[in-house]
């Protein structure tokens, strides 16, 4: 069984972090009830032996070990103190030490060269060696899972800068980037120039970027609030009362059941969702199924070209229901969902663009029947590029996620992400046109002013890439004669 | 004499350990309603002596069987799941020590099996062949599990297979090959098919075809199951193969019902059944016909004569159809004036396609098992037109049984044939793969592991010749 390591820089990203860990351990508190420190827990989690002064790793063994304190693989990195600090004195400060901390004090100012040239430059020793003492501790590292924003500097400056330095130091280990990007009325002004010099970073040097919109998340907890009933005060709870219908610890963006117990701050449900996506894309690799997928190959089946590595995704079920007797429409309901506008967790239409591959990935209560059936219905409502008409990849995870009987996770690689990136170019070139803010970047050591030319044209690349693919939907196209045998 | 086993693969261990179930399942189980009047017990434990042989060893105590086996896998899930049933079970389990896994799975990616782990993985594999190899006092050949979509099936199994191949040149290799979906399974498996196809080729001695497509279909229609698991599919997939691998003799018609007792056994179960069944170096693709299949419900109301089985077998053979249901009765075999190379036309640019859809083999191996088995007449197997013209007559069709019922079925028979059924499935992922391939996606990921792109060429241009080489019988 192969480890991950979870980066997680500034706000955004230890906020989703933070979640992520809760969710973790209430996944596998539900499928693990013996307290064993099996192979699972093994892929996130550490298990140590605190009693000592210099706490070692207790080995996996014959994964008949009882679990003794877990620490989540997790490197913590924020240019500022107020977060990191939340999370060390609330309720998960136990699963962290402050060995893989990194910390400062006066932010990167929503300044993308702040982050990546400054910090980036002052901390990449100490960053580096954070990180290799992390990955010393996996026996087989396979994956890092970054999670930053784009809008900002700390996320999308150093966090960039991070996926820089393991594209560097770890070749062969997978880098997979949960990137938060703003909406079009983001309040900071200077975000369209640091998502556009992040994603150029994120172009080159990941090898899969799962783009989530804070627009698309906010609908999505906006769809499941208006499902729960109201209690007294108006205010939206997710308690089982006798008229309630959708079962506790189910929504998805739910912490029901997690170790972090009062009120749930507003941005909780939003960064659930994006938490999940983590834990439901790393479920095949971690339990049993009759078909894994490993991390591997969602890279190797959803990235047709170099560098064409942004995937859509979508969740389905949102929730489900108290009452247990499901019938099959339910779940063919599910599939559908997952391929509908309001499920994507950005704002776009896979539907009306081309995709050049999808990936379905179940778990729970499913068959691979149910999988090719619905595969069948779908197909004909969706646009498959010419040479990948059948590009399905699916995965079948026995373990569901808490609080549900089975779940999807869909991930394509669709055209439909040029609009997002579209729009993002619009808004940068708004501010570009007049060279606004460009000084508050180029004082900072090490940026040039090129740099924000061979981003945007980096960016203009990727859109016209997708482009030129989506064009060709619906074309009939001229198949170049096959080898012929003499 | 036994067989040394390779479960490849996370659908190879599945099989695997599905496959060997049932074979002990077969040997062990007596089914009172048609042992008392037919097979004498002497038969029997003949019968299950021989697939002990062949497949288990016993260990010290000699009361738990192991199979004659190695496990390979570059990821842990699928083995130490395959493990734990096979213990279920109580009366087989896995030689210790037998198992090879490294932590990180292929990825779906043939370079990464072919070219990484399978160099990496070949020393200890081999070592562990080796081990159970001479386990055997008598040893026959190599049965390898895998599949042709996923990485480590196919690129570590095609990498193992010719390893073996150098290792042990002059044993027997039959590969079993699973045959993904037409969609959905992998996006990437008609580029992993073909590369493995063209490297067995090379080396293996034969290969059987089992289509998932066909099999879900019989889970379907003959089963009667709604919602269908891979181990149903593996069922029926163990229960193809084993009713070939089971015990058999050479069939002698004409005698009386006591005429078994004295018919030879089948010994070298894997180099007689390559030797009929693969007579021809161009010509390697098998696959597996039987009737009846159906669900144990159904099986107890259902009687069958030898006579309605060997028809619609036969019509299942020429009209190419993976199943007793929806048979095309209107295929014949045309009448001889028909002069051969007619058969099939291909316009430029179309897929090379059949005239009469006659399907036309080079050899069939027919193997019989049940009550009664003397009784049954097989004149319209041995008819040489159903064979292409270059085949000797005579030596086209073999023909094995057992008078033991197998698996519960009073009376069954299967056909393992080498015949043009390939062409279909064959063409499809050729023509999926190249329209990938011209576009030129994915291969970057094939590259990374230092795959050339004239790799690519080669076993496009090796699947073709298969191809051409099977529509041109």
């Amino acid at each position: 069984m192969t480890q991950s390591i979870v980066v997680q820089v500034g706000q955004c990203g230890n906020q989703i972090g933070c979640r992520f860990w809760d969710l973790a351990l209430r996944e596998h508190a539900s499928t693990n009830k013996n307290g064993i420190f099996d192979e699972s827990l093994s892929s996130f989690f550490r298990n140590v032996d605190t009693r000592y002064k210099n706490p070692i790793d207790i080995p996996l063994g014959n994964s008949k070990q009882k679990i003794k304190s877990l620490k989540a693989r997790a490197v913590m990195i924020d240019m500022e103190e107020g977060v990191v600090n939340e999370i060390l004195k609330g309720p998960l400060r136990d699963v962290f030490d402050c060995q893989q901390l990194i910390t400062d004090v006066s932010g990167s100012g929503n300044n993308w060269a702040t982050g990546f040239m400054m910090y980036g430059q002052r901390y990449r020793e100490q960053i580096s060696e954070v990180i290799r003492h992390a990955a010393e501790l996996c026996d087989c590292l396979q994956c890092f899972f970054l999670i930053h924003s784009m809008g900002g500097g700390t996320g999308s400056g150093l966090g960039t800068s991070v996926l820089n330095l393991l594209a560097d130091e770890y070749t062969d280990v997978y880098r997979f980037t949960s990137a938060v990007y703003p909406s079009a009325d983001d309040d900071v002004i200077t975000s369209p120039y640091n998502s556009v010099l992040a994603m150029h970073q994120l172009t080159e040097y990941a090898d899969c970027v799962l783009p989530i919109e804070n627009q698309a998340l906010v609908d999505i907890c906006n769809k499941v609030s208006s499902a729960l009933p109201p209690t007294k005060t108006g205010k939206k709870v997710y308690h089982q009362s006798s008229q309630c219908h959708i079962k506790a610890s189910s929504a998805i963006t739910s912490s029901d059941g997690g170790v972090k117990k009062g009120p749930e701050k507003p941005f909780d449900n939003m960064n659930n969702i994006a938490a999940n996506l983590t834990l439901n894309m790393t479920s095949s690799s971690r339990f049993e199924g009759s078909l894994n997928v490993d991390l591997n190959e969602i890279t190797m089946n959803l990235v047709p070209f170099p560098k064409l590595h942004y995937l859509v995704s979508s969740q389905t079920p949102l929730y489900s229901l108290t009452d247990v007797k499901l019938p099959p429409r339910r779940l063919d309901q599910m599939f559908s969902d997952a391929f509908s506008k309001d499920h994507q967790l950005i704002k776009a239409d896979p539907k009306h663009s081309l995709y050049l591959a999808c990936a379905l990935m179940l778990r729970g209560n499913v068959e691979i029947s149910d999988i090719r059936r619905n595969i069948e219905r779908l197909k004909p409502s969706l646009h498959f590029i010419h040479w990948n008409q059948e590009g399905w990849k699916t995965g079948l995870c026995s373990v569901p996620p808490v609080g549900n009987p089975y779940s999807l996770l869909a991930l394509s690689n669709n055209t439909c992400i040029r609009h997002t990136f579209g729009e993002l170019k619009d808004r940068f070139m708004k501010l570009y046109k007049r060279k606004a803010h460009v000084h508050h970047y180029t004082h900072v050591d090490g940026m040039e002013a090129s740099q924000f030319d061979s981003s945007i044209e980096s960016l203009k690349w990727l859109i016209q890439e997708y482009e030129t693919l989506e064009a060709q939907m619906g074309r009939t196209v001229e198949d170049i004669p096959r080898l012929k045998i003499a | 004499m036994s067989v040394v086993s390779l479960q490849l693969g996370q659908c190879g261990n599945q099989i695997g350990g599905e496959l060997f179930n049932l074979l002990i399942e077969d040997a062990t189980k007596l089914n009172p309603q048609f042992f008392s009047k037919s097979v004498d017990s002497k038969v029997n434990h003949e019968y299950d002596c021989e697939v002990v042989e062949r497949f288990f060893t016993r260990d010290k105590t000699g009361n738990s069987l192991n199979a004659r086996a190695v496990m390979i896998d570059m990821e842990s899930k699928a083995i130490s799941q395959t493990l734990s049933q096979a213990k279920k079970s109580g009366k087989w389990c896995y030689p210790e020590g037998q198992q090879f896994c490294q932590k990180r799975g292929s990825g779906n990616n043939w370079a990464h099996g072919f070219l990484e782990h399978g160099p990496k993985s070949w020393e200890r594999v081999l070592d562990m062949v080796q081990k159970e190899v001479e386990k055997c006092d008598r040893f026959c050949g190599f049965l390898i599990f895998m599949s042709l979509a996923g990485g480590t099936g196919s690129g570590v199994g095609a990498y193992i297979t010719g390893s073996l191949r150098d290792e042990f040149p002059h044993s027997f290799i039959l590969n079993q090959v699973v045959w993904p979906y037409g969609t959905g399974e992998v996006i990437v498996q008609n580029y992993n098919a073909i590369l493995t196809l063209s490297h067995l080729y090379r080396c293996s001695d034969g290969i059987v075809i089992l289509e998932n497509d066909k099999l879900q279909n019989i889970c379907s229609r003959l089963m009667n199951l709604k919602h269908i698991s891979f181990k149903d599919i593996n069922e029926v997939i163990s229960h193809k193969l084993a009713s070939v691998l089971q015990p058999v003799k050479l069939f002698s018609q004409g005698r009386d019902a006591g005429f078994y007792k004295h018919a030879t056994s089948v010994r070298n179960l894997l180099g007689d059944l390559i030797e009929q069944v693969c007579p021809h170096p161009e010509y390697k693709l098998m696959t597996l016909k039987n009737i009846p299949q159906m669900s144990e419900k159904s099986l107890a109301y259902s009687t069958y004569t030898w006579t309605g089985l060997l028809k619609h077998l036969r019509q299942m053979l020429i009209a190419d159809a993976s199943m007793e249901e929806g048979i095309d009765w209107e295929v014949k075999i045309p009448v001889p004036s028909n002069p051969d190379g007619e058969d099939y036309h291909q316009r430029p640019g179309e897929l090379p396609r059949l005239k009469t859809r006659f399907n036309k083999s080079i050899a069939n191996l027919l193997v019989l098992r049940g009550v009664d088995v003397h009784k049954s007449d097989l004149a319209s197997f041995t008819d040489p037109r159903l064979n292409a013209s270059w085949v000797p007559s005579g030596c086209a069709t073999t023909i094995w049984c057992h008078p033991r019922p197998f698996n519960n079925y009073e009376k069954s028979a299967t056909l393992l044939s080498n015949s043009q059924t390939p062409v279909a499935p064959l063409n499809f992922v050729v023509q999926k793969a190249w329209n990938m391939f011209t576009s030129r996606a994915y291969v970057h990921q094939y590259l990374k592991y230092g795959m050339a792109e004239d790799h690519f060429v080669d076993s496009f241009a090796a699947t073709e010749q298969i191809i051409k080489s099977y529509s041109s019988l």
